[in-house]
């Protein structure tokens, strides 16, 4: 990712030697004390309280009880914890595979569509790139209202079945999948964009060889745009698997700001216990093991990444 | 040398759809064409239902709006839901502080960014490989997990339910993604434009503000869009660290309306349509910026 560029030479007799090297330190002061103050040093914090017993009356008091890993052991041997964990990762897979998968055909299509319908089909996905999330949690909610919510109406007309005041969400298979829908939905934009940038960077000599020597649609496909697209894939692989396996708002915003335990996400659990009950140790704890499963996850996609970086 | 080459890549990458439909005999060409804009039109739409729902929602009057059989067209036209929302409590005061919040965090984070991404681009020093992991390693930190330190870190620094200490985290989430993509933007400009401005004479601090920084323009409103983006929609941590209704953020105003009787759904369409409109302007004003082919031509021959 350019780490291994090397520094451009801008001539010795330019800079008075002392100046030249501390000028760039200086010029990275800001960002270093601004990350390493707000992010670096909450994090540390967020592990050191995981350890401790930490409810209101040590907010209160600024003062934790050390308990070692109890917190850690208390989560792992809630059966709660466990059903969240297997739903989130369900959650996060079926979300990552179906955007990568929906923005992969979009950005090809984009591609074929002439020049007017791609005009109006980017500014599609522009306009719901920018609208806010919060604003579109509020849209699919009442999209999904189980009594005068269009998307009832609609699969009733189309004889799907009867959903004339069907509640998305008493079902919690249902609501998880109407979930799938606006993340989905959301996320489609950016991954598409980024795709169709990437698929605009396969030389077309290169697809019209494997046409010449036989190669179909699919083949060309498989053996040609996939490879050459590799490190976009990961790159956009990864920042939806962390994105999606952090979900929040969605199904926070979308339950009214009082989700049942059916539908907990890590995120969702981890600020329950925070800030729901005030035991401020167990949600840094869930947080803390939210990070280490995200780099287990991640892990894989990462290396690759920086593998790819060495090769270009 | 850098600019032709760039020129050349976009030459090359331009989709070629004829050349490949016309080596294609069985289907004739422009019922295939027609094939593909028809779904490249019922994408888009299927993609744009949604915020055209919100936004006629919110022009219609009460009773088109409960009604079992949906209403395709607002009708009867009314602006009485943008009035409602408007005359909530703390609109007014959210609006402010949604547009203090934005703007005082995104002049400080271009300008830090700005630092950071010439530091990184121009010069060579120990631990620049350092700070770039750094760079890249803190984005995958989810915000999420750090609510209860962030709160206690601002609780110890008496700045809960205030808008500095929003405006600090935001800064702080935002700038490595800036840092990043700026540093794209200052090294793709050659460093031949600001040598040649030396040899006619400019100084080098001159050359730099004269040759480079006006053609960062691009980067920096690219970097602009994608910080207001992430701030202006940012909610838990608005919602978690300002507490006082008068304090709050557009997202946290719009994520409270639900009233003990259910969401009334046309001023909360009409409300989350005002939310939206900033951001969307923003990026639509903005978005031609980002089009634009960088240094592409400045550097001839």
């Amino acid at each position: 990712m350019g780490l291994a560029i090397a520094p451009p030479d801008l001539g010795p007799a330019l800079y008075q030697r002392f100046r030249r090297r501390l000028f760039p330190y200086a010029l990275i002061t800001p960002s270093v004390a601004v990350i390493a103050g707000i992010l670096a040093f909450p994090l540390g914090m967020l592990v050191w309280l995981s350890l401790q017993h930490y409810g209101l009356r040590e907010l209160i008091a600024h003062q934790g009880e050390w308990v070692g890993l109890g917190n850690y052991q208390a989560i792992l041997t809630d059966p709660l914890f466990h059903q969240v964990i297997v739903r989130s990762l369900a959650f996060t897979f079926a979300c990552v595979a179906l955007t990568v998968g929906l923005s992969t055909l979009i950005a090809m299509l984009l591609l074929k569509v002439s020049n007017a319908v791609r005009v109006l089909l980017m500014s599609a996905l522009v306009f719901v790139w920018a609208t806010p999330v919060v604003v579109t949690v509020d849209i699919w909610q009442w999209m999904f209202d189980y009594e005068f919510g269009v998307i009832n109406y609609l699969l009733t007309q189309l004889h799907l079945g009867n959903f004339i005041h069907h509640n998305w969400f008493d079902n919690p298979l249902q609501g998880w999948t109407v979930f799938v829908v606006i993340v989905v939905w959301g996320a489609i934009p950016f991954v598409t964009i980024t795709v169709y940038a990437g698929l605009l960077q396969v030389p077309n000599e290169l697809l019209d060889a494997a046409q010449v020597d036989g190669a179909g649609a699919w083949q060309r496909f498989r053996f040609v745009t996939a490879p050459m697209l590799k490190p976009i894939f990961l790159i956009v692989i990864c920042l939806s698997t962390i994105w999606d396996f952090g979900v929040f708002n969605q199904i926070y915003i979308l339950l009214n700001q009082r989700p049942s335990s059916d539908y907990y996400t890590i995120a969702i659990y981890s600020y329950r216990e925070s800030f729901g009950v005030t035991q401020y140790g167990i949600g840094a704890a869930i947080a803390v093991l939210l990070v280490l499963i995200l780099i287990v996850v991640t892990l894989f996609y990462v290396r690759e990444t920086v593998r790819q970086a060495e090769i270009a | 040398m850098i600019a032709r080459e760039a020129a050349q890549r976009v030459r090359a990458g331009r989709p070629h759809t004829k050349t490949q439909a016309a080596t294609r005999i069985a289907v004739p060409r422009g019922l295939k064409q027609l094939a593909y804009d028809a779904t490249g039109i019922a994408v888009a739409a299927l993609m744009l239902f949604p915020i055209y729902w919100m936004v006629i929602t919110a022009f219609k009057p009460g009773r088109d709006i409960l009604t079992l059989e949906p209403k395709w067209f607002p009708a009867p036209f009314t602006l009485d839901n943008f009035k409602d929302a408007i005359a909530r409590p703390f609109f007014l005061d959210d609006v402010r502080n949604s547009l203090v919040i934005v703007g005082v965090m995104l002049v400080l984070a271009l300008a830090i960014s700005f630092l950071a991404a010439v530091a990184t681009a121009r010069f060579g020093f120990r631990g620049r490989n350092a700070f770039l992991v750094m760079i890249i390693g803190v984005q995958m930190v989810p915000l999420n997990a750090l609510i209860i330190p962030l709160y206690m870190l601002l609780d110890s620094a008496g700045q809960v339910d205030a808008l500095p200490g929003v405006i600090a985290i935001y800064l702080a989430v935002v700038l490595p993604f800036m840092i990043w993509t700026l540093r794209g933007f200052v090294a793709n400009i050659p460093v031949e434009l600001e040598e040649s401005a030396m040899i006619d004479g400019c100084t080098r601090v001159g050359a730099f503000f004269r040759i480079t920084f006006p053609l960062v323009g691009p980067g920096l409103v690219a970097t602009a869009i994608f910080g207001f983006i992430q701030a202006w929609n940012e909610y838990i941590i608005a919602y978690v660290l300002l507490s006082s209704p008068n304090n709050q953020t557009l997202t946290v105003w719009l994520a409270s309306f639900t009233t003990n009787h259910g969401p009334e759904w046309g001023p909360l369409m009409a409300a989350a349509t005002l939310t939206g409109v900033p951001v969307v302007a923003f990026f639509l004003i903005l978005q031609r910026y980002l089009a634009g082919g960088l240094t592409a031509g400045a550097v001839k021959g």
